[in-house]
């Protein structure tokens, strides 16, 4: 029996489906209209950004205010490649998990600028412990995308031997830490690793993603007490990109005004960013990795963007959100907007992009045949079965030595 | 050679791993400028400074994942569970992560941090003070499971789970900080200082991980214990007068099957032990693979001693501590069998 009026405060989005996309009740700060702090700001005086939203990119695609990072066209063109080649590859992808030739997929669709521009405002050496929607930095960091499709087909070139679920990535090489399923986990991590390059004197900091939804998890709280108890050398990204699989950001956010907003009751530096502008995410993360590089602490980030296709491949958002959403989505899309903006510099055109769109596409057919030479989930070869009981422990112990004889490998 | 309490041998296995090596840090509730509600940490922040022993906050979640940042960096961190009845907010963070960093990484990353943490009963604890929940790490793989009995083993244990290239859950019976303990409740406190395993090297030693020992030798009837329970089972064979082999596991995962099964395929009888809850205890585990290794070789069915299905109770603790009778009566029910 459904009752008139719930009897507890259960909060809702604006929009269903079936109704029209609605996305009036945001408010967002004008590109350029945010200021722009020394690094050494104390935390609690960010309150201003936490509440506003720092964007660089404006209306007319002009890079305006204090926040603008001024960077080179070569540096752009190279943050516009690999956000398209990551869209490239999401796409083929998802595609190809429909033919069957992979378990699962996640896409990052709209969400592109925050891993790339982060991973390039970023030291390579800087160890990252990202979310399952951060494979731009891999290709702003330059792994190989066959070894990258290995893994997602759990091939025997797989590196991680097959154990892993699809886009699960771990690159030590590219300091690229290990994704959970299980979440925000990494983000409490990060924080311990972050403390022990501080202790070993180094340069190195950490930085680590969530999505909104798993700001409600312990571990973000556990995360964030550490982080300005010691005062580590940690960017705390969350990725708000407005969905939890169906469960819109209200669920988690509760009356905070915005999930940066959250920081500030730990007194660390947090900022609210347009997750769209890939100018805005690379000057964020520029400038909190200075902070955190100086000994100034941790700053928590939150990244307004739009999760514009479903959660995964076993996910239907028409079953709980409208049609169209994420056209109507305010801040629009990352990729269209960097590009142009370059062209606004007379440092891009369009017959380049849709030639760079083909080149990359290509570029990731030509990789997937490349990856499946190495075998499929399906048809193997995949990793020896043997390597089961393999890196368990350093060594197997009798119980794993005798459980592999069981299975008779 | 020094006397010292197990809490004075912890405290000096700590002490010999932060002099030898400068990536190995101590932290926990507590366990900073105080050191520790038990003093195993005592003196380590005033010689070595506060950034290698410190205080964390209370989130024994956070505590086990800073030590996996940590030790995904490189460090040796031994993190403190300020009682083990606490560290069920850090489960996931051990099941989920600490225990598979080298599998789902294939190698790639490895997180071998320590995390040590107060179990059983017998202080008065009631039921948030006394368990012992070594059976729900025993069953993760990727973690190994470590409770010594005594101050000589305590010491070498600890420092080879510091030095152990794989994460350790290190339980330490507290009721047997101060002295060992036999199952008589009241009565004057027995003292470390006149019993063998309380003279320990004030110097470096290692003990193996995943090694038993034979603590009592006998010939008519096998005890396997851990922690408490082998003073407990040594106690009782002597008052029943029992020639009983008491087997010190010491290594819980992975467990020395080797000693045990020789033990009783010589004795022929067997009694597995835990002061934890009977059902789904580690001493299940023990009895399973005792029969598939030895099931020809037992006269009688496998018995177990245990505490009961119940949580810790305050007021009627002795009555809930598998104390020396339950053992002399498991031995007689296999003896007569």
């Amino acid at each position: 029996m459904a009752q008139d009026a719930p009897r507890f405060h259960v909060p809702a989005p604006h929009a269903r489906p079936g109704d029209t996309p609605d996305f009036s009740h945001i408010e967002i700060q004008p590109a350029g209209e945010a200021k722009r702090p020394d690094v050494d700001v104390p935390g609690m005086e960010t309150r201003d950004l936490a509440l506003g939203l720092i964007g660089v990119l404006d209306h007319n695609h002009q890079a305006v205010g204090e926040w603008d990072p001024k960077l080179d066209a070569e540096v752009l063109r190279e943050g516009l490649k690999h956000m398209m080649l990551t869209r490239a590859y999401d796409d083929r992808m998802l595609k190809l998990q429909r033919q069957g030739k992979m378990s699962f997929y996640m896409k990052s669709t709209g969400e592109e600028a925050i891993a790339v521009a982060g991973a390039m405002a970023l030291d390579k050496g800087d160890m990252v412990f990202p979310s399952y929607r951060q494979q731009g930095m891999l290709f702003a960091r330059g792994r190989d995308i066959v070894d990258m499709m290995c893994h997602c087909i759990s091939n025997s070139r797989d590196n991680l031997k097959g154990r892993q679920l699809p886009v699960h990535y771990t690159w030590a090489e590219g300091n690229f830490f290990s994704i959970s399923g299980n979440l925000a986990t990494q983000f409490p991590q990060a924080v311990g690793y972050a403390m022990a390059c501080r202790y070993r004197g180094e340069d190195q900091i950490a930085a680590s993603w969530i999505g909104e939804g798993s700001t409600a998890e312990g571990d973000f709280h556990g995360a964030l007490v550490l982080a300005s108890t010691y005062k580590a050398p940690v960017l705390l990204n969350v990725v708000n990109n407005q969905w939890a699989i169906s469960t819109f950001q209200g669920i988690a956010a509760g009356d905070a005004p915005t999930f940066a907003a959250k920081g500030l009751g730990y007194g660390l530096a947090s900022l609210r960013i347009d997750g769209n502008d890939f100018l805005a995410v690379y000057a964020a993360t520029q400038w909190a990795a200075e902070r955190a590089r100086k000994g100034h602490g941790a700053t928590v980030i939150e990244s307004f963007t739009y999760r514009a296709d479903a959660h995964s491949t076993s996910d239907d958002p028409s079953g709980y959100r409208p049609k169209g959403e994420g056209e109507a989505w305010p801040l629009g899309d990352p990729i269209a907007r960097l590009k142009n903006h370059l062209i606004g510099l007379g440092e891009w055109d369009e017959e380049r992009h849709v030639a760079l769109e083909k080149e990359l596409n290509e570029l990731v057919i030509k990789s997937y045949k490349e990856a499946e030479s190495h075998g499929t989930l399906h048809d193997g070869p995949l990793s020896p079965v043997e390597s089961i009981f393999e890196d368990v422990y350093a060594e197997q112990d009798w119980r794993l030595r005798r459980q592999r004889q069981d299975l008779g490998v | 050679m020094a006397k010292m309490n197990m809490i004075q041998s912890l405290n000096s296995a700590l002490d010999v791993m932060m002099e030898r090596d400068p990536d190995v840090v101590s932290f926990g509730e507590d366990a900073g400028y105080f050191g520790g509600v038990f003093r195993v940490t005592a003196n380590l922040q005033k010689k070595y400074g506060l950034d290698r022993s410190f205080d964390a906050p209370i989130n024994e979640a956070a505590i086990v994942a800073m030590a996996i940042g940590m030790a995904a960096k490189g460090l040796k961190p031994v993190a403190e569970i300020q009682f083990a009845d606490y560290i069920f907010p850090g489960l996931d963070q051990i099941v989920s992560e600490l225990s598979r960093i080298r599998y789902r990484t294939a190698g790639q990353f490895t997180v071998p941090a320590v995390i040590r943490t107060p179990c059983g009963g017998g202080i008065r604890g009631g039921q948030t003070h006394s368990m012992s929940p070594e059976a729900f790490f025993t069953h993760i793989p990727g973690v190994q499971v470590v409770m010594p009995s005594n101050p000589y083993d305590a010491k070498g244990l600890l420092i080879a789970a510091i030095e152990s290239p794989d994460p350790v859950i290190f339980f330490e019976p507290k009721r047997l900080y101060n002295g060992p303990f036999e199952g008589h409740s009241g009565g004057a406190l027995a003292s470390w200082g006149n019993h063998p395993k309380g003279e320990v090297p004030e110097g470096h030693y290692s003990l193996p991980i995943g090694k038993a020992e034979v603590v009592r030798e006998g010939k008519d009837v096998t005890i396997v214990a851990y922690g408490t329970l082998v003073l407990v089972a040594q106690a009782a064979a002597e008052r029943a007068g029992i020639d009983a082999e008491v087997i010190d596991l010491k290594t819980l995962a992975p467990y020395d099957i080797e000693t045990i099964a020789r033990s009783v395929k010589k004795t022929g009888r067997c009694i597995v032990s835990q002061e934890a809850p009977r059902t789904s205890g580690f001493a299940a585990e023990l009895a399973a693979q005792i029969q598939e290794e030895c099931f020809y070789a037992l006269e009688a069915p496998i018995q177990r001693v245990t505490g009961w299905d119940t949580p810790y109770p305050h007021a009627h603790e002795w009555s809930y501590f598998p104390g020396p009778e339950r053992f002399i009566n498991a031995m007689n029910a296999v003896l007569e069998a």
